[in-house]
């Protein structure tokens, strides 16, 4: 036990020597020469910038483990206030230099799979943006996971729409490129259009309500594109023209990134009127399942049920046509 | 790797460069992506020229006839030229922003070129096609695609991943990936009216 309570001790002197660190740092950035001269007492500089009062909780916080949602939130209000602190610092370029686009695009490709790996994986009392994102939000992830699902979703749409017709003659293929567009305009809206309303929404609702969680635009963006993420298989398997396994799929896929995203934000409006949370919730939910009904089926489920529709119509008329 | 000077050939000469020189310059890189080895000559000398001359050809054969009023087509010419060129920009800007140290027309210049392949495919593909259509014909057609595909991605591949920091080539080589992807599906999915 004791060997346990060392390591713990050992592990909690660690993180806050790195933050301190980095704190440490981004000060000496800003403050030149001064910084320099009390780098030699580093531990001078962390308790005039530390919160003394924060620190203890900091503590207890991670000694009781994180495994209880009460530990994860405080943990997520120290680390949301000092996170704030350093994002602040962190993009300190001005917007119109290219250095400042890269800190939007500072990750490395194991920390892409693991937030892929979390949006697939919801896990109930796991905020995937406490867990993943950790102030480090990217825009990499959210772009080519958008532009990876225009294209398949409009290749296996295609590809539906072919198979479906197989075997009759009067139909020539078309390789219908102008859907590609139409789909492009779609998501790249949803995922940039959607996260804008959401933040302000919630930047609004924070000044009435004091939450202790609050995200940042990109955070929200981040979320919002790894979500989108179980869309391309399911754009893929949409190939198989059966009625029920799509359904099945499109079922699974709301599932997933639905919950992804509801427990990403009920912590940030939890604190808010019951009925207020339940029905952002409820929206945000809804504009997704607005999305899946609106690309996914428009491409091959629509097309399908029309095909259906002028056949039989086709049928009825050559009856009637043979009866007369 | 320090960045590589780009070298858009010799501004102070007073006559004007030979053409046959150019032409030789651009079939030497050619050369490079049929045969990808590490040289630096791609990188080293680049120019746009090439990429013109195989994206003005694979949109050439591309686009849809434009006597054919049908609305869910083929892409057109422009739309062609827009993709090449717009992928390929959005690359480059991707592998920039992720730390790479390679320069905005190098990369445009690699990518460009490494279309090769692919438009040798187009050729083969239209050549094919004339034979009639049929389930072996898009057999032949689909493989000669793969295989294209393929070797664009190696060419690219062997002149780009060098220029970014270990962590982060395959955050850097994925749009490559997508890119000749996108291409090659317009290749395969090509049908003459």
């Amino acid at each position: 036990m004791a060997a346990v309570d060392d390591l713990q001790f050992e592990v909690i002197y660690l993180c806050q020597m790195d933050l301190q660190m980095r704190l440490f740092r981004v000060y000496s950035k800003e403050f030149g020469n001064a910084a320099t001269s009390v780098a030699a007492n580093p531990d001078a500089t962390t308790v005039s910038i530390e919160d003394p009062g924060e620190t203890p909780k900091h503590q207890t916080g991670t000694l009781r483990g994180s495994g209880r949602e009460e530990d994860d939130e405080l943990l997520g209000n120290d680390d949301s206030d000092k996170t704030e602190l350093l994002a602040g610092q962190k993009k300190s370029s001005p917007f119109w230099t290219f250095e400042y686009y890269q800190t939007f695009f500072d990750v490395d490709t194991y920390q892409v799979f693991d937030r892929i790996k979390g949006s697939l994986l919801p896990i109930p009392g796991k905020n995937f943006v406490r867990l993943y994102i950790r102030s480090n939000p990217d825009l990499y992830g959210p772009f080519w996971i958008c532009a990876t699902l225009i294209f398949a979703i409009a290749i296996s749409g295609n590809l539906s729409n072919f198979l479906i017709h197989l075997g009759e003659k009067t139909y020539h293929y078309v390789p219908e490129f102008q859907k590609v567009s139409i789909a492009a305009t779609i998501i790249y809206a949803y995922a940039w259009l959607v996260p804008l309303a959401l933040w302000g929404f919630l930047m609004w609702r924070n000044s009435k309500v004091m939450n202790i969680v609050s995200y940042s635009f990109l955070e929200i963006v981040c979320v919002y594109g790894y979500s989108l993420f179980i869309y391309i298989p399911t754009a893929i398997l949409w190939i198989i023209p059966q009625k029920a396994v799509r359904w099945i799929l499109v079922m699974i896929a709301l599932g997933i990134s639905g919950s992804v995203l509801a427990m990403t934000f009920w912590p940030a409006v939890r604190e808010d009127n019951r009925r207020i949370a339940l029905a952002t919730i409820m929206t945000i939910v809804l504009l997704h399942m607005l999305l899946s009904v609106g690309c996914l089926f428009s491409f091959a489920f629509w097309s399908m049920v029309l095909w259906e529709v002028a056949s039989t119509a086709g049928k009825q008329n050559e009856q009637s046509q043979q009866e007369n | 790797m320090a960045e590589a000077e780009e070298s858009p050939g010799d501004p102070g000469t007073a006559s004007p460069r030979p053409l046959m020189r150019d032409l030789k310059a651009v079939g030497k890189k050619f050369m490079h992506v049929l045969y990808p080895r590490k040289s630096n000559t791609l990188l080293r000398d680049w120019d746009l020229w090439g990429p013109l001359i195989l994206c003005v050809t694979l949109a050439l054969m591309l686009q849809r006839d434009p006597a054919d009023s049908e609305k869910d087509g083929g892409p057109h010419f422009a739309e062609v030229f827009v993709i090449v060129w717009f992928g390929a920009v959005t690359i480059t800007l991707n592998s920039k922003l992720l730390g790479g140290n390679i320069s905005f027309f190098q990369s445009l210049c690699v990518l460009g070129y490494c279309i090769l392949p692919l438009t040798v495919a187009m050729l083969i593909c239209r050549l094919v096609l004339l034979a009639g259509p049929g389930p072996v014909n898009f057999m032949v057609r689909l493989f000669v695609v793969i295989v294209m595909f393929a070797w664009s991605i190696v060419a690219s591949t062997a002149f780009l991943a060098d220029s970014q920091p270990p962590n982060r080539r395959a955050l850097a080589v994925y749009p490559v990936f997508l890119f000749y992807f996108v291409i090659s599906w317009m290749i395969l999915t090509f049908t003459p009216q």
